[in-house]
C-alpha cells in the first residue's frame, strides 16, 4: 500500500481552478517534494490530503483512507505542519510538546522532540519570546510529537536564517531514514534538491513534471556556460557570436550571456579557443551543472507557452 | 487506541485553558477583578438603603452581592468565551488542534469547563466577600437552589457564548459584539440597579433576554424574604431554552478556520491568474 495517492484530484473556488486534475503516489518512507510557485495549488493540495478540505472532484488516500474521511485513529498517524498557524503564546515550549502530544497515543518524550528540533536552550521560554523562526520549529516539533508515518510539511523553512534550514534540513533527512513518509511543499528549490527523493512541479494546478531531482535536471537542461560580453564586443552581436560559438541560442541578461548547452567540452572549448585567439579575458567565465531551479523556471516557462490555457 | 482516557484528556485541555486564563491578565482583571469592584463601589455609594420589593424590605448589599455573582458567572462563560474563542480561531490554534487526533468536541469541552470553573471561582469569591464584608446571609436550605441555578446558567451562557464565537467573523468584532450585548442587558436585569420602578417596556425587554431571568433566579437564594427551597423553575426553564437554542446555533455554525482565509486564497489565486493572463 503506497502512504499517499492522489487520483484526478480537483478543487475548484468558484471558477478559479486552483487543482486541475493532478495524480501521485509517494510511497513508504519516501521523502516527496511539491515544487511551485505561489499559487501553483501546493497548499491545496497539502490541505486535502490533511484533511481539511474537500476535493471537487478525484481521490486524496493517506495510508489508505480517503482523507476527507479520516477518523482519530487515522490522524493518531500523520502529522502536520501548516503553512501559517498560530501558536499559544502564553505557554513554554516544553508545555505546548507536552500537551499537544497528549493527544496521540505514542508521543515522542518532550525532551526528545525538543533535542530533534535544536530548541533544548528555549524550552522553559514562552513562546512570545522566541523569534519567528524559532516559533517555526515548534511547529516543526508538534508536528513530530505523535511520531507520525506520514509528516506533512507546507513550505517548512520559509522565514529561517541558514544555519536553521540546515538543521531542518538534518531533521527531515533523520525522519526520512527513520522510515517516516514525507511530503514537503516549497518553493526553495535547493530545499527540494537537497531533501526530495522524489519531486512533483506543480504549474497553476497542474503536475507539469514529475521525477527525481536528477533526472527533472537531466531532462530539461544540460551544463550551463555563462560569462560577460567582453567589452569591445557590440552587445547587437553577441546573440550571433556567441549562439555560433556555443551552437545553441542564448540569453542575455544585462551584458551576461547565458547558454543551455548539451555537448559541453567542445562548446567550450571553441568559445575559449575564440577569446585566447582575441587575447581577450572572459569576465566571470562559469561552467557549471544546471540546478534544479534551472530546470524549474524551464518547466513553467515551457507551460505558459505550450500550455494553450492562460 | 492507547493514550490518555476521555476524562483526563478533557481536564488537561480545561487545565491548559486555566492557565491561558491565568497568564492573559486583561482577561483575569475583566472577568473576576471588575465585578468585585463594582461590587465594592456600589456598595460604598449606595450600601446604605433599602429595597422595597412586593415581598418585603431587603437590604441592598444584599441585592447587589447575589446580581454580581450571576454576573461575574456570565462574565466568565458567555464574555469569556465569545472573546476567546474568536481570538484562537483568527490566531490558527483552532485549526492547528483540528489536525491532531483530539476529538474536536473534547477541545470544546475543555474550553467550556474552564469557564465554568473560572465562574465557580468568581462567584464563590464573590459571595465570600458578601459575607464577610456586606452582610450577606447563607441560607443552607436555599444552596440546593443556587448550585442548580448556578449550573443551568454557566451552561445557558457558555452555549450563547459559543454561539456569538460561531456567528461574529472576527476576533475584534466578536469582542465589541459580546460586550455590547451584555453590558446594557445587565442595566436592565437588575445587577447594577433595580428595574422594579422602570418603565415598562424596558421590564419588556429585559423579561426576553436569558440575563435577567438568570439573576433574579440567583439573586432569590440569597434574598431574606423568599422562603426555601428557592427554586424558580420557570425562569430556569427559560434561561436553559436559550441555552439549547444557543448550543443549536454554535453546533451548526461552528468554524475552525479564520473567516476570510479562502477568499484571501480566492483573490490571490485569480490575481495570479490574471496575471499569469497577462
Amino acid at each position: 500500500m503506497s502512504a499517499v495517492e492522489v487520483t484526478g484530484l480537483v478543487k475548484h473556488y468558484g471558477d478559479v481552478r486552483a487543482v486541475d486534475g493532478i495524480s501521485f503516489v509517494i510511497e513508504p518512507g519516501e521523502v516527496y517534494a511539491l515544487l511551485g510557485e505561489n499559487g501553483a495549488g501546493k497548499s491545496t493540495t497539502v490541505e486535502i490530503l490533511e484533511g481539511y478540505r474537500t476535493a471537487t472532484a478525484g481521490q486524496a488516500r493517506v495510508l489508505g483512507r480517503d482523507a476527507a474521511a479520516g477518523d482519530r485513529a487515522w490522524r493518531d498517524r500523520i502529522g502536520i505542519v501548516l503553512q501559517t498557524s498560530g501558536i499559544e503564546q502564553e505557554f513554554s515550549v516544553r508545555e505546548l510538546i507536552e500537551l499537544y502530544g497528549s493527544a496521540y497515543s505514542d508521543p515522542r518524550p518532550a525532551d526528545e522532540v525538543i533535542d530533534m528540533v535544536g530548541l533544548t536552550e528555549k524550552a522553559d521560554d514562552r513562546l512570545g519570546s522566541l523569534s519567528g523562526g524559532q516559533q517555526r520549529r515548534v511547529d516543526l516539533g508538534l508536528g513530530i510529537v505523535g511520531r507520525p508515518e506520514v509528516l506533512f510539511l507546507d513550505e517548512p523553512t520559509t522565514g529561517f536564517d541558514p544555519s536553521a534550514r540546515r538543521r531542518s534540513w538534518d531533521l527531515v533527512e533523520q525522519l526520512g531514514e527513520g522510515g517516516t513518509t514525507v511530503l514537503l511543499t516549497t518553493h526553495y528549490l535547493d530545499e527540494a534538491e537537497h531533501l526530495a527523493d522524489r519531486v512533483g512541479v506543480l504549474n497553476k494546478g497542474r503536475l507539469v513534471a514529475e521525477g527525481t531531482p536528477g533526472t527533472l535536471i537531466e531532462q530539461v537542461s544540460g551544463t550551463i556556460v555563462s560569462f560577460n560580453v567582453p567589452a569591445d564586443i557590440d552587445l547587437a552581436d553577441a546573440s550571433t557570436t556567441f549562439g555560433q560559438l556555443l551552437g545553441t541560442e542564448i540569453d542575455l541578461v544585462g551584458r551576461l550571456v547565458e547558454a543551455r548547452v548539451s555537448a559541453p567540452t567542445a562548446a567550450v572549448h571553441r568559445l575559449t579557443s575564440w577569446s585566447l585567439e582575441r587575447g581577450i579575458e572572459l569576465d566571470s567565465f562559469t561552467v557549471r551543472r544546471a540546478s534544479l531551479e534551472d530546470a524549474f523556471l524551464r518547466l513553467v516557462d515551457d507551460d505558459a507557452t505550450d500550455g494553450g490555457e492562460p | 487506541m492507547s493514550g490518555l482516557s476521555t476524562g483526563a484528556l478533557i481536564v488537561r485541555q480545561a487545565r491548559y485553558q486555566l492557565l491561558t486564563f491565568w497568564r492573559i491578565p486583561v482577561a483575569l482583571f475583566f472577568t473576576l477583578a471588575l465585578p468585585l469592584i463594582m461590587l465594592v463601589l456600589f456598595n460604598a455609594l449606595f450600601g446604605s438603603s433599602d429595597i422595597d420589593t412586593d415581598e418585603g424590605t431587603w437590604s441592598v448589599r444584599q441585592f447587589y452581592t447575589g446580581g454580581l455573582a450571576a454576573f461575574t458567572a456570565v462574565s466568565a462563560t458567555f464574555t469569556n468565551l465569545a472573546n476567546m474563542v474568536p481570538i484562537r480561531r483568527d490566531e490558527g490554534v483552532l485549526k492547528r488542534w483540528r489536525g491532531t487526533p483530539l476529538p474536536t468536541w473534547m477541545y470544546i469541552a475543555g474550553f467550556v469547563l474552564s469557564a465554568v470553573i473560572i465562574a465557580f471561582i468568581g462567584v464563590v469569591v464573590m459571595l465570600t466577600l458578601g459575607v464577610v464584608a456586606y452582610d450577606l446571609q447563607i441560607e443552607w436550605a436555599k444552596m440546593p437552589a443556587a448550585a442548580v441555578t448556578f449550573l443551568v446558567g454557566v451552561g445557558a451562557f457558555a452555549a450563547l457564548g459559543m454561539a456569538v464565537a460561531a456567528l461574529v467573523s472576527t476576533a475584534s468584532s466578536a469582542s465589541a459584539v459580546a460586550n455590547a450585548i451584555i453590558l446594557p442587558l445587565a442595566f436592565i436585569s437588575n445587577v447594577f440597579i433595580v428595574t422594579d420602578d422602570a418603565p415598562a417596556w424596558i421590564g419588556t425587554i429585559g423579561d426576553i433576554f436569558p440575563l435577567k431571568p438568570f439573576v433574579e433566579s440567583f439573586q432569590d437564594c440569597f434574598n431574606p424574604t423568599v422562603d426555601p427551597p428557592g427554586f424558580n423553575w420557570a425562569q430556569l426553564g427559560y434561561v436553559a431554552l436559550w441555552g439549547i437554542i444557543g448550543g443549536v446555533i454554535a453546533v451548526r455554525r461552528f468554524r475552525w478556520e479564520p473567516s476570510g482565509t479562502s477568499a484571501r486564497g480566492r483573490r490571490a489565486r485569480r490575481r495570479h491568474a490574471d496575471v499569469a493572463a497577462s
